[in-house]
């Protein structure tokens, strides 16, 4: 977040500080920046855009796929997902979230909201409908690990600040085509021996511009992979059954489908990569750049590696207490 | 002279920092313990709605109905305090904890009552019932180790006095007959 608003900072005030030095040899009745309007603004921007994202970030994530919130459940599945979701809260320590079901037939689940105290989960149908009791649990353990490592807020703060820098970058290219002029008189004065200052200044400055989408989206990506095993484990500490999760996750990877109604701005938020992708099930660098979530494999091999600890020491105990 | 002073200060930031560290854990801890409680407190207020709803359907299965209220009734009743409470108090729970498991069991033997809707959702109920106190059960053993281990470990252990931090107890289960294994017979027949 202070990043983000120092990042628009050096875009506004770097801007304005190369068009002084490109401005400053220019004859007296030329034009000079001295001002730095650039730099308030684009601060300005970032502030209000950045505050807006976090404050309407979760409706957002949450209209944007066209779910429902379950306020008085009415079949049983809703019955029990309701249930499940307020037990896992307990098992979590966080307040009960609220509940939505996405109408789309592709098994997927995410969180989003601001922490613990404010949160929001939703189901797809098909979730509901391929999983059992232990695998819903799992799965909502997972979401909830989200809630509670505070993954949610900063999830979906970065979803929408994704969106906020296209937009801004996009606009800033426009106005500096129309004033072209501006940044061939700042080559001039680069030439003329303003320093290799300005022409360094200047060449640092494009590149920002250029590659700010790419670095949020990331700083995004980096982040998601990290915490989905991170959630994976604390689901495992609120159910005490890793291989639920293990066979959640299956029935999630054997639905090959993507999920339609989940876009990708909410994608990093899901608890499999809704847009089905190919590169998320391979390891290397090509994957670790870009995917939003870490193998499926790997994390169903992790999660039977703890289930299969789990019954070993659980045998261990049954057979010292048949010999007492 | 400069040094002495930096040490001195990081010295009572830490100090600061380890105090409010266990005073939340406490607090957490107390917590999750009343926490079992709310969830106890729910399940007694639910048994008498959900027995009545099957009460219909599960005419032939009087006895195990009336062993659930017996229980539940057991359980509310108890109001002791002193030193013996929290021993009263887990023994009237689990009984009635069995006397659900029992009722359980009842359910999954006869599949056709599983059709009729009361029933279904009965079963979904006592599920999730039984499910959050043992949630919440664990959620408090979990919170009370981290707050155990932290007064324990050094350096925390020197505030730990300050903080007036002793080791909370872990929830157990007190029925030796639900400590015991359960028998499972995997030849086939």
């Amino acid at each position: 977040m202070i990043g983000f608003v120092l990042f628009f900072a050096w875009l506004g005030f770097g801007g304005d500080y190369i068009l002084a030095l490109a401005t400053s040899d220019a004859g007296p009745h030329a034009y000079h920046h001295v001002f730095p309007w650039l730099g308030i603004v684009l601060t300005l921007t970032a502030i209000i855009t950045a505050s807006y994202a976090y404050k309407t970030g979760p409706e957002k994530v949450l209209w944007s796929t066209g779910a429902r919130e379950v306020i008085d459940p009415q079949t049983d599945g809703e019955r029990q997902l309701v249930n499940v979701v307020e037990e896992m809260a307990i098992a979590a320590g966080v307040a009960r979230p609220r509940i939505w079901i996405v109408p789309d037939d592709d098994p997927n689940a995410f969180a989003t909201g601001h922490g613990p105290g404010d949160s929001h989960i939703a189901v797809t149908q098909g979730l509901l409908s391929i999983c059992n009791r232990a695998e819903l649990q799992a799965v909502i353990g997972h979401e909830l690990g989200h809630v509670k490592n505070f993954d949610v807020r900063l999830m979906t703060t970065l979803a929408a600040l994704v969106g906020a820098v296209l937009l801004v970058r996009d606009g800033m290219g426009r106005w500096m085509w129309g004033r072209g002029r501006v940044a061939s008189k700042a080559e001039e004065g680069g030439k003329k021996g303003a320093g290799p200052l300005l022409a360094i200044l200047l060449a640092l400055w494009i590149i920002s511009w250029v590659i700010a989408p790419l670095v949020t989206q990331l700083l995004a990506l980096a982040v998601s992979r990290r915490r989905e095993y991170l959630a994976d484990d604390m689901s495992a500490q609120f159910t005490r059954n890793p291989l639920a999760l293990a066979s959640a996750l299956e029935k999630i990877e054997g639905a090959t489908a993507p999920t339609t109604s989940i876009k990708r701005g909410a994608a990093h938020l899901c608890i499999a990569d809704p847009l089905g992708r190919h590169f998320t099930n391979h390891e290397g660098w090509l994957g670790d750049v870009f995917a939003t979530h870490p193998p499926m494999g790997m994390r169903i091999a992790k999660l039977k590696g703890m289930g299969y600890a789990q019954l070993k020491k659980e045998g261990g105990s049954f057979t010292n207490s048949a010999l007492a | 002279m400069w040094v002495l002073l930096i040490v001195v200060v990081v010295a009572v930031l830490w100090v600061i920092g380890a105090y409010n560290g266990l005073i939340s854990l406490k607090n957490q801890t107390i917590n999750a313990f009343k926490q079992i409680d709310v969830q106890l407190k729910r399940r007694h207020d639910l048994i008498p709605n959900l027995v009545n709803s099957v009460k219909g359907a599960m005419d032939f299965e009087r006895s195990t109905l009336e062993a659930v209220i017996q229980a539940r009734n057991q359980a509310v009743k108890v109001n002791a305090s002193g030193p013996e409470a929290v021993k009263q108090i887990s023994q009237a729970e689990n009984a009635l904890s069995s006397a659900l498991s029992r009722l359980m069991v009842v359910v999954e033997r006869y599949p056709d009552l599983k059709a009729t809707g009361n029933v279904a959702q009965l079963q979904e109920e006592l599920t999730s019932t039984e499910n959050r106190i043992a949630f919440a059960r664990q959620l408090y053993n979990d919170t009370a180790t981290q707050y155990n281990t932290k007064q324990q470990q050094f350096p925390t252990t020197l505030v730990a006095g300050m903080a007036h931090a002793a080791p909370a107890d872990l929830w157990e289960i007190e029925d030796q007959a639900e400590r015991a294994v359960p028998q499972v017979d995997l030849s086939r027949r």
